[in-house]
């Protein structure tokens, strides 16, 4: 285990290593966030008594389609010079593969969020600043079940024509429970829900979490070989 | 010979079924003639169910054996059950116009079912935009396994958004499926759903086939050129 773990750990270091020199993935996220957030005050009316409501919602689109972007490019870096092919021979476990890309895409996701909640915050003059903690543990957790699934998919859609185009369109039909679990849960939290109904959507969260980095863990070997 | 029997007797039982539904039985007390729709309705979705579950089960069988066979049954599935899916949404519009008076509302269950719809769209998309024949059977699983697995929690999250439909009155915990229903309205709607059965039994059967001989004329066209 402690072999697969040092694995894990390698191939998340290069990666990060890559992203700390070349700066693409995060600065472009960062940058296509903050654009989403001017076009949703010019989409929407947003005042101060709605905007408990519609944060969750505005926010969770904002990580999501800055996340896909990521993770259309998650794979990029290996596949230049047939990198893939060379860490594919090495004697690796693909589930250390797996989970090194999902780990990468979730710190890229996490980093942009951390960013954009004060942002927002400020921007739509949105009073969170004492539930930060708790909003942060619970958009982490859906950005979690975004990356298992998304990194899955990333691969499966690798080799497909138009594959920029295809993951969103599979992508986000399989994300409704994180989506409306995370929205959910922050609208509780920011008082514009009911609040006993945080436990069970705080379980549905976990439980994907749980269910879909197994079933990726298991099913990417297949989807990297021949 | 098999087939065409299966197809002659599915005609019959639509035949019978329909004209017992649509005219001997008798309208509703409350909803009168609209609710003859429900002799569709109901068997569309139950056969548009079996699919994706055929479509779960290939999907494994394939990742597990390797074998075309499986592949083949699952892209089959895939196909029958998006049809029967759509026109499950089609039925339930022109019965929800007269009866709630809009073509479609968020209610949990019509939620529940276009994103079925989107998924298994999805999966035909996937598999037509990659060239590869087996990468195509692999990433084909690969979302056949996951949306299979996905279902239960979209249906948890949906439901806990928001609930309207009218409660099932066939497949219910507290009470036998005879209780619910007359008989007069049963009989019709059982020969119905054993005739969508029969029906999509044979559009399986057919859709295998045009699978294999499609995969025969491959071989073929990749032999002569040899």
């Amino acid at each position: 285990m402690t072999g697969a773990l040092r694995q894990v750990y390698w191939l998340l270091w290069k990666d990060l290593l890559l992203e700390v020199r070349r700066r693409d993935n995060l600065l472009s996220m960062f940058f296509f966030g903050l654009s989403l957030l001017f076009l949703f005050s010019f989409a929407f009316e947003i005042t101060s008594d709605n905007v408990a409501g519609m944060a969750p919602g505005l926010l969770w689109l904002a990580f999501m389609f800055s996340g896909t972007l990521a993770l259309g490019q998650l794979f990029q870096g290996d596949r230049e010079n047939d990198c893939l092919d060379a860490l594919l021979l090495a004697p690796m476990d693909r589930g250390a593969y797996y989970l090194a890309k999902v780990l990468f895409n979730f710190s890229l996701m996490a980093l942009l969020e951390i960013f954009i909640l004060p942002l927002f915050g400020i921007l739509f003059r949105l009073d969170f600043w004492h539930l930060l903690p708790d909003v942060l543990l619970y958009t982490l957790l859906g950005t979690l079940g975004f990356c298992v699934v998304g990194v899955l998919f990333a691969a499966v859609t690798l080799r497909a024509r138009a594959r920029a185009l295809l993951l969103p369109v599979l992508l986000f039909p399989l994300m409704i429970p994180v989506i409306l679990g995370t929205v959910r849960t922050l609208q509780i939290i920011l008082g514009a829900g009911a609040a006993p109904d945080l436990v069970p959507w705080f379980r549905l969260l976990v439980g994907f979490d749980l269910i879909f980095i197994t079933a990726g863990f298991l099913l990417l070997e297949w989807v990297l070989d021949g | 010979m098999a087939r065409r029997i299966l197809g002659t007797l599915a005609l019959i039982l639509i035949v019978t079924g329909l004209y017992w539904g649509l005219v001997e039985a008798p309208p509703d007390a409350r909803q009168g003639e609209t609710q003859r729709i429900m002799y569709l309705h109901i068997p569309s979705i139950l056969v548009a169910y079996l699919s994706f579950f055929i479509v779960f089960v290939g999907s494994c069988l394939y990742l597990w054996k390797g074998e075309r066979r499986d592949d083949n049954l699952a892209h089959s599935a895939a196909e029958i059950g998006v049809l029967f899916t759509a026109l499950t949404i089609v039925e339930g519009s022109i019965w929800g116009k007269p009866t709630w008076g809009v073509w479609w509302t968020w209610d949990a269950r019509l939620t529940l079912t276009a994103i079925l719809l989107l998924i298994f769209t999805g999966y035909l998309l996937l598999r037509s935009l990659i060239e590869d024949q087996r990468r195509a059977a692999v990433s084909g699983a690969i979302l056949g396994i996951i949306g299979f697995l996905d279902i239960p929690l979209i249906h948890m999250s949906v439901y806990w958004w928001r609930t309207l439909h009218q409660p099932p009155s066939i497949l219910r915990p507290d009470k036998a499926p005879w209780d619910n229903i007359d008989p007069a309205m049963l009989w019709p709607l059982g020969i119905n759903f054993v005739a969508f059965l029969l029906l999509f039994f044979y559009l399986l059967s057919l859709r295998i086939h045009l699978g294999e001989v499609e995969e025969q004329a491959r071989r073929d066209r990749l032999h002569d050129t040899a």
